[in-house]
């Protein structure tokens, strides 16, 4: 049945998928399905082969129905219009990203690296502060931050995991190099679409993806249950082993609501709002038909500042009064910690190469995207010398606001620009315009190439597990290099490929050890 | 054993209720439609109005209770809570919040038939459409129904759903009959004539009653057979009796098998409830007024939905008061 559409149209009426790739053109952006004339993707030829066999027309009527299952489960996200609340799915592309399994040891190994990093770097901030008296960061630029927690000073973690959930967004440039773009260590989303959209190609596909040795996501949900278990504190009453996990949501009108309710499908844990919750001599209790019920470990998608109305910002509807001294006191686990946007700000990210080799004493295995942090003096000379060729972004806005594409700026953006950067300057950042690779896009037209980035996640409790592949979103609007979902951004299943049919056990060791290859900064 | 989240229970409960609310309402927009003609061949619409005493809210919005008017506000007004759409819609927000506990079919379906119910216009709700579709949101109603008992956990979540469903179609049924109960007072004066007996056997129709009405009566319909049948008939599935006796047995299970001990005064409510429909008449309830009566079994399933609430759904309160 999975191969029904097999050669249907072969014939050369000129609407076949076969037709609209043979004039399909990257213009000179690195390709995700064809590489380039220095580097052709030979790892995605059987998957080209298969694409060129279908019939357009079938992959068109596939594609909608693909749309129409999405929000026919509800897989959305909720739009507020006119102060009424709609249901949007996030767009999705049919044409898969595919990563070879020599790229992803690479990948995998440059993100483990990078939450090493990271988190050795937030134990050092809320303790020692080594980094900051060896001068390798500016002491300012950590205790000033607005995301930096002097409540979490000398407050030990188990494992000293701050970063638990981590998503880490890489773009790759011109030649195929991979770059950091930015990392997410706060709240990081987007991974239920990651397992969804693997689900909706099984449905839909079958015949695309058979046979050709593609790494499982589906295995998310219990890595992070276990994590979450790992973290827990133990409990002197006798239940350890199967401590109270709980998924922590700000409601059913927050954007995420479906990954949340995802995630605590996929755990079997109790999806709870703050008003779930209490706090009671510095423990926390859920609130259950059978009365209160003790909650051991917490995997919260509120921000710290909403997380605790008597710790932090005291208008806090959503959060739990307490919270904060049950978990200084050891007596619950929240993932994230609390205080991990001072790692994961824009301004920070810059140090991030410096920091991994200060801690690890490596080089980056993903380089960063050359970065001016607009508070150093030179750093802003050069910036606003070369404003039109620069992307500025304000350090602490996320999903793609307040950003300025030099390039593409009108001259009064770049006044508006200029000045705000006069006026703040620690407040941003400027990087080059990254030409992001492209990957062939079903669109009104046919078959064209739109911009991805790609973010993996990982979960780290004692160790340090990633997600094959990860969400690559899609900038859908042609020429647009921003694929947040708040800007029109879809996404594309991501396929990790094994290294054959028959994988070799010495792929798994070596990815399994990453610190020990692969160190050369590109 | 896993213990359940209040909100939770509490969601499950009005998910429940609120889909039976709209299976109820499509079965009596469709009997009214069809059946519940006058010998003028018009059909009385503005009886309707007065299920849920809406009559006050209805002429605010609408000028006369005509077939179009009354059919639009009871299934497509959104700015009517006792429609059939607000009701689908507050199931679906129910089910939102459920979503880590149902199954993903229970939620699709429910979202799926929500989005239909979006789409409409006027025109799927003229008269001539209206028994097709009535017969559609029956069918989506009965087909979550169907969903749920094959894929719903059967845990507390699944007796707190069954304590809902029972609560409202023991309240629907009541309501159903509060229709037509001037026709018992106690000096009727054209009880009995073709007429009314046609009114009387589309009650029972919209209470998907007639067939079994005429097994246990085949002899004949008075109106009072058919109020006793409803209220406290013993196998009937839609009869306040059937319902409470369910809800008795789901809050006994409720504080034994699990333990629920603050469940111990809705029980006690539900117990007395249920003592005094099984020692009532018909003709009793008639002699005394069959009006106040259902009033006074619509206050007491109200004060049960609260006293589960209180047991239940607010675990933060102090237990010692109810245990």
């Amino acid at each position: 049945m999975a191969r029904r559409a097999w050669g249907a149209l072969l014939s050369g009426s000129g609407n076949g998928v076969d037709h609209l790739l043979s004039t399909y053109n990257a213009n000179g952006f690195y390709d995700e399905l064809f590489g380039n004339a220095a580097k052709p993707a030979s790892h995605t030829l059987s998957v080209q082969e298969r694409l060129r066999q279908l019939d357009f027309d079938d992959l068109r009527r596939r594609a909608s129905d693909a749309e129409r299952e999405l929000y026919n489960l509800g897989i959305t996200f909720l739009v507020y219009s006119d102060a009424k609340a709609v249901d949007r799915i996030l767009p999705f592309d049919v044409i898969p990203r595919i990563i070879s399994a020599k790229e992803w040891a690479h990948l995998e190994a440059g993100v483990q690296q990078r939450i090493a990093a990271l988190n050795l770097f937030l134990h050092d901030v809320y303790h020692d502060q080594k980094i900051l008296k060896d001068g390798i960061i500016p002491a300012e630029l950590v205790l000033g931050n607005a995301n930096y927690r002097e409540q979490m000073r000398g407050i030990d973690l188990p494992f000293n995991t701050y970063i638990h959930i981590m998503g880490v967004d890489l773009v790759r440039d011109h030649d195929g190099t991979f770059r950091v773009l930015e990392d997410n260590g706060r709240v990081p989303s987007g991974v239920s679409y990651v397992v969804e959209n693997r689900h909706m190609m099984q449905r839909a596909f079958p015949d695309l993806m058979g046979d050709i040795g593609l790494r499982s996501v589906d295995n998310y949900g219990m890595k992070l249950l276990e994590a979450m278990c790992e973290i827990a504190p133990p409990r002197p009453d006798g239940v350890d082993g199967d401590p109270q996990v709980v998924l922590l949501s700000p409601g059913a009108y927050n954007s995420a609501y479906f990954e949340h309710i995802f995630l605590a499908r996929e755990m079997g844990v109790p999806l709870v709002e703050g008003r779930d919750l209490i706090v009671e001599n510095d423990k926390v209790y859920m609130k259950t038909t059978g009365g209160l019920r003790r909650v051991d470990s917490i995997y919260r998608r509120i921000g710290d500042d909403f997380l605790d109305p008597l710790a932090f910002n005291p208008d806090s509807m959503l959060g739990v009064p307490g919270i904060f001294e049950a978990y200084r006191k050891g007596n619950v686990a929240l993932a994230n910690a609390i205080g991990t946007g001072v790692a994961d700000d824009k301004a920070v990210y810059a140090y991030v190469p410096r920091m991994i080799k200060y801690y690890l004493g490596e080089e980056a295995i993903i380089p960063n995207v050359e970065t001016h942090i607009c508070r150093e003096p030179d750093a802003l000379k050069f910036t606003l010398d070369n404003l039109d060729k620069l992307v500025v972004k304000p350090v602490g806005e996320a999903g793609g606001y307040g950003i300025t594409i030099g390039p593409r700026a009108s001259k009064a953006e770049l006044e508006e620009c200029r000045a705000k950067l006069l006026e703040d300057p620690a407040n941003y950042i400027s990087q080059p315009m990254v030409p992001l690779s492209v990957c062939p896009t079903l669109t009104e037209d046919g078959i064209e190439p739109r911009h991805v980035d790609l973010r993996p996640f990982a979960i780290t409790a004692r160790n340090t597990w990633v997600l094959p592949g990860g969400l690559t979103r899609v900038a859908l609007k042609k020429g647009t290099l921003i694929v947040n979902s708040s800007q029109g951004g879809g996404s594309k299943d991501t396929w990790v490929l094994t290294e054959g049919p028959a994988e070799e056990p010495a792929l798994e060791s070596a990815v399994a050890d990453p610190f020990q290859s692969q160190s050369q900064s590109q | 054993m896993a213990a359940l989240l209040a909100r939770y229970a509490e969601c499950i409960f009005w998910l429940a209720r609120y889909m039976e609310r709209a299976e109820n309402l499509a079965r009596i927009l469709d009997v009214n439609e069809t059946f519940a003609r006058d010998s003028y061949g018009a059909t009385n619409w503005v009886t309707i109005v007065r299920l849920n005493a809406d009559e006050k809210r209805f002429f605010e919005l609408y000028p006369t209770a005509s077939a179009k008017n009354v059919l639009n506000f009871y299934i497509l007004d959104q700015q009517n809570p006792t429609s059939i759409i607000a009701a689908v819609s507050s199931a679906r927000e129910n089910a939102r919040q459920l979503r880590p506990l149902i199954s993903t079919e229970m939620w699709a379906q429910i979202n799926v038939f929500y989005n239909k119910l979006l789409a409409w216009g006027p025109n799927d709700i003229a008269p001539q459409n209206i028994q097709r579709q009535c017969a559609f949101i029956k069918e989506a109603c009965q087909t979550h129904t169907g969903i749920t008992e094959g894929t719903f956990f059967r845990d507390q979540g699944w007796y707190f759903y069954n304590l809902g469903r029972n609560l409202e179609r023991a309240d629907q049924t009541t309501r159903v009959l509060d229709i037509k109960y001037h026709t018992l007072l106690p000096s009727p004066r054209d009880v009995g004539t073709p007429v009314d007996i046609s009114q009387w056997n589309s009650l029972l129709r919209s209470a998907a009653g007639y067939h079994a009405f005429r097994r246990v009566y085949p002899r004949g319909l008075t109106p009072a057979a058919v109020a006793g049948f409803l209220l406290f008939n013993d196998n009937f599935p839609r009869s306040v009796m059937v319902c409470m006796r369910e809800v008795d047995s789901l809050l006994n299970r409720l504080n034994s098998k699990y333990r629920l001990r603050r469940g111990t005064l809705p029980l006690e409510r539900s117990d007395e409830l249920l003592g005094s429909l099984a020692s009532q008449t018909i003709e009793a309830v008639i002699a005394g007024g069959l009006h106040e009566y259902l009033d006074r079994l619509q206050l007491s399933f109200s004060s049960l939905t609260s006293d589960i609430a209180q047991a239940f759904f607010h675990a933060d309160q102090p237990a010692t008061m109810t245990a």
